[in-house]
Order: structure tokens, then sequence, then C-alpha cells
């Protein structure tokens, strides 16, 4: 089954006949199909040439008890379809009394415009073509460059869908493309660097090719002069991507089922906490233009919302699912998974300083003359961040800012408590960045503690 | 076509090999899967998830000219089939309908079937009651010896897979595969006092592994490690010898050196030891395995996704690199020869080279004579997670530390990442003790995320970076 034939209303018949056969009264599901491809090239040639058709389903019920099972297939002919409604059955005998989630309150609620177009694809032959020309040109920017490691083009085609046995009923196709070059640049005796860039566009032809080979260049270029740096506390200054990259590694504080988990640093009674400097705003905003991969609806089936997380540096909500949300008495705010326990996680995030307020600096990186330290990306999120605990450490490349002259910093980590650092923060700059991840300014941190070799 | 794999896909897979190369491929390779997973979540005193996830399809691989077309799909019949190849040779620039006489395609080899005495295995793993159960035991356990517990979770997933490989240089193979792992975690809290701490376990191949596991024994661990962490001070940063303790302390080797080793690295241009066949990498007191053949280790196979035997492979002999992790695209690229190693996390991905049980041998001292021959220091008892970079640069965390004293163990200390660079730490491994143990982890890479083991007895690096506060 191609993404072309996953039909909600043909989907809708084929399980209520399943449910009914299997004595399920109430049941709701999520289903997508993919159909994508992707290129890697190395040193002119054609790497990996590679394209996949795939499809999916989560179907959850609830049995006569009231309680919720689920199971997932990637088998959509109706033997796997009846076999995914037995697994859920037979699951929903270990159901959670105590946490049954429900059908979303807004599962039927109008949903918001989004201005996605679905844009022509290529084709894998035209991608191949355009990624060994920026490959060639990366390669000839700089002679230290003399491979591209990481590099891929791709394109996808992708429907995604919601019903459940009240008659709610989402469906969203889109279409998304992507390119990344990762350089590697090394001079005679001294140590490899590497760097690279990424670039998102609804389709493949409105990449931006250039900007892309131009970024890549510059950033791995940029670490070739490296020198170690002494172990010490430095003022840091976070680019958007490093921040919103460390900010994303702890969102379980925004997360109710965190909180409700008792894995969040937040608690029940936090909100209105004063949990940052007065001048940081914090907002999940899933539709920003921006986001590329906007959904109009979550797993629930709840409209995609704007929501206003820290305002005035004080915690002002929570990302909720049904279930969560009617433990807090408030509505679902659109950032939940189905699942039987379902999850719950941002979308979008969106940084910059509250309306009204000020740091009262007016420190900007690229003019700044005072010492300090440029955080250009962190690395091993997955292994360096305790969100439980607050508290990270992690390998970290940038640059040693002093009297204005950049040198890029030899291995190093980087390493602080989150809440600390919140509210260390001595200065958002104005120009807010469109990112991959979300959208924020280079954000100025006092006192973190950096390790380094020297 | 049947449900299950067996010689009755022989046929279909032959026509379809035949297509492929009458079209002009030099090597067609065909990848069935079916799964059939569940995972079960036990937080307090109740079941809270339970996910049972069944999945099939099919992975298509085009070889022409070194260069390689790959195509997946969930459409297992005939016409999903052919559409997937006829899409991959495309990529190539081939075409099925171009009749090629002499395409060295000769038909599959006999099935060679290592899945004939599994077919059970799935039958006899423990039922959702059984495993519920199970894990409850666990996070009762918890509670019996835990102090300041917020939060007490257990976990458990088993994932079964039923595989067949066809090419058309002769390969025809099935296997059952059945992976198990369970897991206990805990978040203690006192006042501001945090701290979270997990141990996962994992096999290969028995049925019956949740059942014997020794809940009681893993609990009480857990529990030990949370209160010995939850007042500990973070670590003073620097340089420093670093003793790591055996078991799972072998992510240092798998992070630093294993992924340097794999051919897929050669082909990238990303590793630092590529021309070293024959040299020395590492202090002579280094030797070092990787191997898919230890009975019930979580990295073990019958055969690799290639169809392919794993082998004892013996990287480094007493610090001299002996040879590279291959698969099949490995050999072909780079020309070392393939060790049973082409794996893949499913048949979404096409298969790589990739790690098994990868491990440092035992060495002769003591693990006390490593800590006595630190006068300033870290011992890593437990690490967490690490990765390695595309220039060598390694991180990992360490999960429960403690300083070192003129060659005692002192406070425990927490926050400590480990960076290094592969090349330069490797000769620094001087000492390795007479306790090698394994532990199952996972390892994403380039194929997706497979099983692995890692493993080492305790060693001692004489200097590393120590980030910390």
């Amino acid at each position: 089954m191609t993404s072309q034939s996953l039909d909600a209303s043909q989907l809708r018949d084929r399980i209520q006949v399943l449910a009914r056969k299997a004595g399920v009264q109430s049941w709701d599901l999520g289903a997508a199909c993919s159909d994508d491809c992707s290129v890697q090239v190395d040193r002119g040639e054609a790497k990996q040439l590679k394209a996949s058709q795939r499809s999916s389903i989560t179907v959850r019920v609830w049995n006569s008890d009231g309680l919720v099972g689920i199971t997932s297939t990637t088998d959509l002919s109706d033997s796997g379809l009846e076999q995914a409604l037995d697994g859920a059955k037979q699951a929903s005998q270990y159901g959670n009394p105590d946490d049954v989630p429900q059908f979303s309150p807004l599962a039927t609620a109008p949903l918001p415009e989004l201005n996605r177009p679905l844009k022509s694809r290529q084709g894998i032959l035209p991608l191949l073509e355009q990624l060994r020309d920026a490959e060639a040109d990366l390669l000839g920017r700089h002679p230290a460059i003399q491979t591209v490691p990481y590099n891929g083009m791709a394109e996808s085609l992708s429907t995604s869908l919601y019903l459940n046995s009240d008659g709610a009923a989402r469906t969203m196709e889109r279409t998304q493309a992507s390119l990344y070059l990762y350089a590697r640049a090394e001079e005679q005796g001294r140590k490899p660097r590497s760097s690279g860039a990424v670039r998102l566009a609804l389709g493949s032809s409105e990449l931006d090719i250039s900007g892309c080979i131009a970024e890549a260049a510059e950033r791995t270029v940029s670490h070739l002069g490296y020198r170690p740096i002494e172990t010490g506390n430095y003022r840091v200054c976070f680019t958007p991507e490093a921040f919103l990259s460390l900010l994303g590694a702890f969102s379980s504080m925004f997360s109710a089922r965190a909180v409700l988990d008792g894995v969040s640093l937040s608690g029940r009674d936090s909100i209105g906490d004063s949990i940052a400097v007065p001048f940081l705003s914090l907002h999940d905003d899933g539709l920003h233009p921006g986001h590329l991969s906007a959904a109009p609806f979550d797993g629930e089936g709840t409209p995609t919302q704007k929501l206003c997380l820290i305002e005035g540096g004080q915690l002002r909500s929570f990302l909720h699912s049904e279930a969560t949300a009617r433990s807090f008495g408030v509505q679902p705010t659109g950032h939940a998974g189905l699942g039987a326990k379902v999850s719950v996680g941002p979308d979008w995030f969106v940084v910059e300083t509250s309306e009204g307020c000020s740091s009262g600096s007016s420190l900007d990186h690229s003019t700044c003359s005072d010492t300090f330290v440029l955080i250009e990306d962190l690395s091993a999120l997955h292994a360096g961040v305790k969100a439980t605990q607050g508290s990270f450490s992690l390998p970290f490349d940038g640059w040693l800012v002093k009297n204005g002259e950049r040198v890029s910093v030899e291995a190093a980590t980087v390493a602080g408590d989150i809440r600390s650092l919140m509210n260390s923060i001595v200065h958002l700059e104005s120009n807010l960045e469109v990112t991959t991840r979300g959208v924020s300014p280079h954000v100025w941190v006092d006192g973190l503690s950096i390790t380094g070799e020297a | 076509m049947t449900d299950t794999f067996s010689q009755a896909w022989s046929d279909s897979l032959q026509a379809l090999l035949q297509r492929g190369t009458s079209a002009g491929a030099d090597l067609v390779e065909i990848f069935l899967e079916r799964t059939d997973h569940l995972g079960l979540l036990a937080e307090q005193d109740s079941i809270t998830s339970v996910n049972p996830t069944f999945a099939k399809g099919a992975g298509i691989r085009v070889f022409l000219n070194g260069r390689d077309g790959f195509v997946s799909t969930n459409d297992l019949s005939q016409d999903g089939l052919t559409r997937s190849l006829d899409q991959a040779l495309a990529m190539l620039g081939l075409q099925a309908t171009r009749l090629d006489v002499s395409n060295g395609f000769e038909g599959l080899g006999p099935l060679r079937d290592y899945g004939i005495n599994k077919e059970n295995w799935l039958k006899t793993c423990p039922s959702m009651a059984d495993a519920s159960s199970r894990l409850l035991q666990g996070t009762s356990q918890l509670e019996r010896f835990g102090q300041h517990l917020q939060v007490r979770r257990g976990s458990y997933a088993r994932d079964w897979q039923e595989v067949l490989v066809a090419a058309s240089d002769g390969t025809f193979a099935r296997d059952i595969r059945l992976h198990q792992s369970s897991g206990l975690s805990v978040l203690a809290a006192d006042g501001d006092h945090r701290s979270s701490v997990g141990r996962r376990y994992g096999s290969s191949d028995r049925p019956d592994d949740l059942l014997t596991w020794d809940v009681e024994a893993s609990a009480a661990e857990v529990c030990q490690s949370a209160g010995s962490m939850l007042r500990a001070d973070y670590v003073e940063a620097g340089q420093m010898p670093v003793v790591l303790a055996n078991r799972f302390g072998g992510v240092i080797f798998h992070e630093a050196c294993g992924h340097l080793l794999e051919t897929t690295q050669i082909e990238r241009g990303t590793t630092p030891f590529s021309d070293k066949v024959g040299h020395a990498i590492a202090h002579p007191a280094v030797t070092a395995i990787d191997e898919g053949i230890s009975s019930g280790a979580f990295g073990s196979l019958a055969m690799d996704d290639e169809g392919m035997e794993p082998q004892r492979t013996v990287l480094i002999k007493d610090g001299i690199l002996q040879c590279f992790i291959s698969d099949r695209a490995g050999e072909l690229r780079t020309g070392h020869q393939r060790t049973g190693s082409g794996r893949r996390q499913s048949h979404s991905f096409a298969a790589a080279s990739r790690m098994r049980n990868t491990y440092i041998d035992a060495g002769p001292h003591t693990p006390e004579q490593l800590i006595s021959s630190v006068d300033n220091g870290l011992y890593c008892k437990a690490m967490g997670g690490g990765s390695v970079g595309p220039t060598g640069q390694f991180n990992f965390s360490v999960e429960e530390g403690y300083l070192i004293k003129d060659g005692q163990l002192g406070r425990p200390v927490k926050g400590a990442t480990l960076i290094g660079d592969a090349k330069e730490v490797m000769p620094r491994i001087s000492m390795c003790a007479n306790d090698l143990d394994l532990a199952a982890g996972f390892c994403g890479s380039v194929s997706g995320s497979v099983f692995v083991t890692v493993g080492q007895p305790h060693i001692k690096v004489d200097s590393i970076t120590v980030g910390g506060r």
C-alpha cells in the first residue's frame, strides 16, 4: 500500500467491520504511509541510493471493563488489521485502571490552517546529480576539505490519519525534502576536523543547496586552527541550534506526563514558579511557518496550537495529552502521541525576550571583544544529559573568542545544571534565527564549567 | 505466498534474482523479514504499558560496479517485490526488460535453515501474564532494597524475528532470532539530591531468560548504586588516570575503537586506522575481539543479515591491528574479507558492517592491582551511553564513579564524562585485569539500531580527559 492509497473512509469501514467481529465497541487508530527516496555520494560516485514504501497502523481498543490496549502493525491487509485488533484486545487485559486514556474532547474540533503546499518530487536521479555537484563544490572550497563523509539528499511524500469510533477523522498529507553536508578537513600534522550544515524544504527543488554548501564549508574551515582550552568557568554564548538542543533535552520539565510520572524537574504545583530569568519567554509553536514538518493535529486528533510555556521567567503551562489534561483539569494541548500510556512531547520551541522586558545588556557575539566561549553545537545529548536530575556534561564544537579573535576549541565539554543555567542567562540577542529545531536568538550564559585538554 | 518463510519461497525469489541479474546487475540480494515484538513497562506496582507490534517487509539491494541501490517495502506480494526490484534496478540505470543470457545467476543453493529447531521459541517465551508478574516482582524488590525512591520502573522487551536471505550468488538461508531484554531503574530523591540509575540485561535465543533472571540481585545492585550516588558531589574536571570496571565499561572500546574498525568507516575515510593492519594501534596489553558466537550473548547470531555464519574475529592482538569488521559491501569496496558482520535493524535498512559481541580480552592482573596503581584518579564502576564522531573523537558518561586516592577507592562522584580521541587513548590502556565479563546493549549507526554486547575486564587508562565541574 502506498501513501496515495491510504484512504480514511475505506480504512474506517474495514476497521468497523473487523472491530464488530472482534467484539470491540470503542477504538481509535493512527495510520501513516510514506514513499521516500534518498541518495548519498562519495567523491563523485553514487554511494547508496535508497527508496522505501512504508505503511503502519496503531490501533487502540477499550475492552468491556473500560481498559485500554494497543497494537501496531505494518500489515494493512484485513488479516493484518485483524491480528492488530486481537493483539490490542489481549493487551487491554493488562490496561492500567489508574490511567485510562479517553478520546480527546478536541478530536473533532476545527483544525488550524497550515500553509504547507505539496511539492512535486524530482526522483532519485536528479537528486543524485544535485548532490554530486554539491559535494564537488564543497570539496573545492578549501584544500583541507578532503571528504564529505556524511551527506545525503532526500525527498518524501507521506500521509497520516487519525480515526476513532465516535466519528473523528483527521488526515494530512505532506511533502518534505532534506539536504545535509558534513565535511571532514585535515591539515598536515594536525587532527581532522568536521562540521556541516542541514537544510529542509517542502520540496527538493526548493532546497537551499548553495547556502548549505557555503555554511558547511565556512563551519568546517573555521575549526581548522584549533587549540586546547583551559579548564575553568567561562561566559558562554550558545548559538540558536545549540541552545535549542539543550532545551529539547530537558523538555520533560514542560511535560505533564513526566510530572505525573515523577520524572520531571517540575511538579504538579510548579505553574507560576520562577524558573528562569525574567526576560526569557518560551513558546511551543507547532504552527510556526518555519516548522516545515508541522502537523495540524497530534496522535489523539487534538489540534496543534501555540502554547506559552515560560513568560517573564515564570512557568505558565505544561504540554498535555487527553489523559494528563483531564488529571490537571485543563484542555489537551495537541502534544500527544497515541498509546495505552500516551507520551507527551514538544513540537517547535520559540525562544525570545519577554515583551516589555530587557536583559539590560547589549552583548553581541559578532562584535563582543570580551573573552567568551561560543558554543556552536552540542553532541551526545543521549549520554550526557540527566533529565531527571537537571545536570548535563556534553562535548561541544565551538570557539574561544578573545579580543574579537575566534579560535576553534579542541575536544572539550561543557557542564552544568539546567535550572541554574536558566537563571544565569545574561542576555538574549535580538536577532531570532529559524533553525531546523526551532527559533531562538544567540543566548548568553554566565559561569559555565568547561573542561579542556590544556 | 506462505506466511512463514521456507523453501516454498524459492521459485518466487529465483524469478526475482533472475530478473535482476538479467538486467545487468552484478549482484541482487533480497532480505525478507517478519517480526513480533512485545514491550512491557511496570511503574511502581502497576503495569502501565503493554505494546505488541507486528511487522513484515523486504529489503532489496542491487549492486553494479561497486555502487548499490536499495529499496524497502512492506508489500511482500510478488507484484510488490517485483516493483521494488525494478525501482532498485532503475536507480542504477538498469531495466528489467533487458535479457542478458550470460547473467551469471546459477540458481539458489539448498536452503540453509538455521531456524529449523527454533520454531517453538515464540510460543515458549513468557506470556504477557508471566512477563507482567516478573516485572512487578522487580519493582517490588526495588521497594524492598531502596531508600528515597521516587520512581521504580521495570521494563521488558521481546523481539522475535524470522528472516530469509536470498542472493544471486546462490545464498539462500533462513533464521529465527529471539532477543529479550529486561531492566530495572530508579529515581531516588532526597531534598535537592537526586540520582537516577538503571541496569539492563539481555540475551539471545533463550526463551526462558526472563523467568531465570535473578530479579533480587538486580534490584539490590540498582538500589545500592542509587544510594551511593544520591549525595555524591560533582567530579572535578581534569586529566587523570581512570580505572574502568568490567562488563559495560567495554563501551569505551566499542565507541573509541570498535566503530573505527568497521569497513563503513574506511569507505567514508573517517577512520585513522585504514592503513594500519599489522601496525601497533594500542598498548601491547590490549587484545580485542569481535564475535557472534558466544552462546546466549545479545550480539550473537546463527547467520548475519547477509546469510553468512558469524566468526570469532580477533581485531587487535597484543596491540597490533589484525583486521576489520566487514560485510558484503565492505568486502567489495575495501577488499577486507567478510566476517559475518553484515547487520541491520530491519528490512528498512541495507546491511552494513557492524559489531556483534565486542570486548577487550582478559589480562593477567587483579582489579585491585589496577586500583592500587593509581595515586589520584577516577574509578568508573558503571558507564552510561556514549558516541563517536566523524573525526574519531569519542565521549561517554559515567553513571557511577568513585575517586581513587593513593590506590584506594574514595568518595562517590557524579557528572563525569570521559572524552578523547581513539588514536590517542588506545595506547594508554596499560593494564587489563582477569575478570572479563560482558553486558548487553544497543548500538545505533548507519544500518539502524542492532543488538550488541560490549565487554572487558577491569582496565586502566593512564590518562584521559574527565569532563565535570
